[in-house]
């Protein structure tokens, strides 16, 4: 039941963090929740069938089909993020000022909210895919059935517990704040996931497989919670190599010049 | 149609499997959530390929924080892991779904 429950609590915790910082991000917007509880049942749904394609998936492309599956999550998730992050900077400022006045809600149609729900249906789909298969296999090799469903309610509610601190947390920060600190949070999540991405590339053999720059495990685990919750925040890895560092820092670039691009085109009441 | 599909493919995998002898395979298999040999000994500084068989009815994944690695392998199915160039050296893997047993070691030498 124990091992159950952490390895479910690791997966759902991955997922949780990236919907918790895209709650906060979306705070305030008309049919926010249609959207992301949309994008999570999508995710959930993507994950049964992934897991019921793991075979197919893992044999194609010579035998690197996941990695390179995994990659393709990671990448677009990041696209998602660099579009709304670029979006967002136009109209942030319209957004809170609208939220401050009206103290209502903005409507959907003023914010593409489904880049963030894309976003976080693959987040989704690429942990619960995991679950599904280990809850499954587990079920199937014969395991006490109800420790296992207690260590997945376990697991599971601990991360979701984790995950509403952290939305809470940032949804206490003043709205004249709130959408400058999520937007960070944002460019830092999709910097992690490139890099992440980067490393399954060289898991696969498409990316030259380099020896880590460092190895800080000794001093933060990127497999203790304070370290995966890091991990998923700000992309934090312990033993990162060359090319995964350059496509964090690029990512992190290329949003930013973006950002700074479509700020610089907003409307003049703007400023 | 889907045949001749397939034996093209066949044909080029073929052609490509000759083409280049490609890196080493060193065989690894799980059974009872154990790994199979629990050390496996490969050459320092060089990409070699693993091909773990999973035995059991159960998925499993690798996973090396030394080595950089996880991948899912299904239950009663097999899955491809590339690995080095490594320095010489012990790298320690595990099986994430059973990690009581599911441990063994990569021996680069």
């Amino acid at each position: 039941m124990f091992s159950t429950a952490i390895i479910v609590f690791r997966e759902v915790l991955e997922a949780a963090l990236v919907v918790a910082v895209v709650l906060a991000a979306t705070q305030g917007l008309a049919g926010r929740s249609r959207w992301i509880i949309g994008g999570i049942a999508g995710g959930l749904l993507g994950s049964f069938v992934v897991a019921g394609l793991t075979q197919e998936i893992s044999m194609a492309f010579e035998g690197v089909g996941q990695e390179l599956f995994n990659a393709a999550i990671l990448l677009t998730a990041v696209a998602m993020l660099a579009w709304h992050n670029i979006w967002m900077s136009r109209h942030a400022s319209q957004l809170v000022a609208h939220l401050r006045q009206v103290g209502s809600n903005v409507s959907s149609g003023q914010l593409p909210i489904y880049f963030l729900a894309t976003a976080v249906g693959l987040a989704v789909l690429r942990e619960g895919s995991e679950v599904v298969l280990f809850t499954q296999g587990m079920a199937a090799g014969g395991s006490d059935n109800l420790s296992l469903l207690w260590g997945g309610v376990i697991g599971l509610g601990a991360g979701l517990v984790l995950g509403a601190l952290i939305y809470f947390g940032l949804v206490r920060i003043p709205t004249r704040h709130l959408f400058t600190v999520t937007g960070w949070l944002i460019l830092l999540l999709a910097a992690g996931m490139a890099a992440s991405a980067a490393g399954f590339l060289a898991q696969a053999g498409w990316l030259p497989v380099q020896n880590p720059l460092w190895n800080s495990s000794d001093l933060l685990s990127q497999h203790s919670v304070p370290g995966e919750i890091l991990h998923v925040l700000v992309g934090y890895q312990d033993r990162p190599t060359a090319i995964q560092l350059a496509f964090y820092l690029t990512t992190l670039v290329l949003i930013a010049v973006g950002m700074a691009l479509s700020r610089q085109r907003a409307p003049a009441f703007h400023r | 149609m889907t045949r001749i599909t397939f034996s093209f493919v066949t044909a080029a995998l073929l052609a490509a499997g000759t083409a280049q002898a490609g890196p080493q395979t060193f065989d690894l298999t799980i059974k009872d959530h154990r790994f199979q040999p629990e050390a496996v000994t490969i050459p320092a500084r060089e990409k070699v390929k693993l091909m773990v068989h999973n035995q059991d009815a159960t998925p499993e994944e690798f996973e090396s924080y030394e080595l950089n690695r996880e991948k899912i392998i299904p239950g009663n199915s097999k899955a491809v892991i590339f690995v080095g160039p490594l320095e010489p050296g012990e790298y320690p893997f595990f099986g994430e779904f059973n990690q009581a047993t599911a441990q063994g070691r990569v021996i680069a030498e």
